[in-house]
């Protein structure tokens, strides 16, 4: 089914803030696995010149991804999210998210394309946090792929 | 942000250290959690193989994550990363046999640019196939 195209471009309001926990961000380290200190000790944080301790690169992702299901669940947009898989993903940091930050994610859509009798969607997710500056924008591809018609 | 890393230590082709991470359905399960991703194609195989997939398949963030690491454990602070991109080409296949499967992740320094940063390219298989494409960090550096 071709996307409608009229969603090019269209940016959705921003999210209510989502409070970074250390908690949180723990449980995400030891999900990947990942004994790096900065994750876990504020005073590793606070050594590498970090306030607070921080979250993996990826761990935004779950924030944006959250923002953007507004996007991809718009039933007039007409994306069959049971055929969704993950693309692309890119980040672009200005700093990096850290316990206390209260985040909020703006929501565009920067292209929806036809191709191959697959729908694919690049949303753009613009993280602020509470003083209104930019800490990191995600780019996330989401191709919904081609039914097999019987 | 205090890279143990430094800039002008580096040339392009630098390897980085490889490295191997493990993953098996309660590494899914576990990651579904801590992220909030319960798609049932990354812990329900009935599921998975009615969407056409071979097998239960890793979060595609797990492998991105993963492969993230190979970068921050080389330069110390995650916070020298600037820019992060991947592209998913294959789906990590992870069978429910006790041993799950493995991710190798190998990376090396691409370009020196600006700023002290460097382009990173790494390349991540598991099961002989490549499971990420155009996977780059910029990386800024001591």
């Amino acid at each position: 089914m071709a996307l409608d195209q009229s969603f090019v471009g269209r940016t959705y309001p921003p999210t209510a803030p989502y409070e970074v926990g250390r908690e949180k961000i723990r449980e995400f380290a030891e999900a990947v696995g990942d004994p790096n200190p900065a994750y876990v000790d504020p005073e590793a944080a606070k050594a590498l010149g970090h306030p607070d301790v921080i979250a993996p690169p990826t761990f935004v992702f779950a924030i944006t991804h959250k923002a953007s299901g507004r996007v991809v669940m718009d039933p007039q947009l007409g994306l069959d999210y049971s055929r969704v898989v993950h693309g692309d993903q890119k980040f672009a940091y200005t700093r990096p998210v850290r316990a206390g930050d209260r985040l909020s994610v703006t929501s565009t859509i920067e292209a929806v394309k036809s191709m191959a009798g697959n729908d694919i969607l690049d949303v753009r997710g613009d993280v602020h946090d509470e003083a209104g500056e930019h800490v990191v924008t995600a780019w996330t591809k989401l191709v919904a792929r081609a039914a097999e018609e019987a | 942000m205090t890279a143990k890393i430094a800039y002008d230590d580096v040339e392009v082709g630098t390897e980085l250290p490889a490295q191997t991470f493990s993953v098996t359905r309660a590494t899914l399960v576990q990651y579904a959690g801590a992220s909030g991703d319960f798609n049932p194609i990354h812990w329900n195989e009935k599921f998975a193989r009615e969407v056409g997939l071979p097998d239960v398949i890793a979060h595609g963030m797990f492998t991105m994550a993963e492969a993230a690491r190979v970068v921050t454990d080389w330069v110390g602070d995650p916070g020298a990363v600037v820019e992060y991109g991947v592209r998913f080409t294959k789906p990590v296949v992870v069978p429910n046999d006790g041993r799950g499967a493995t991710i190798e992740v190998a990376g090396k320094v691409a370009a020196k640019l600006d700023d002290n940063t460097v382009r990173v390219d790494l390349t991540a298989t598991s099961g002989g196939q490549k499971v990420l494409g155009m996977s780059r960090a910029v990386v800024r550096l001591a």
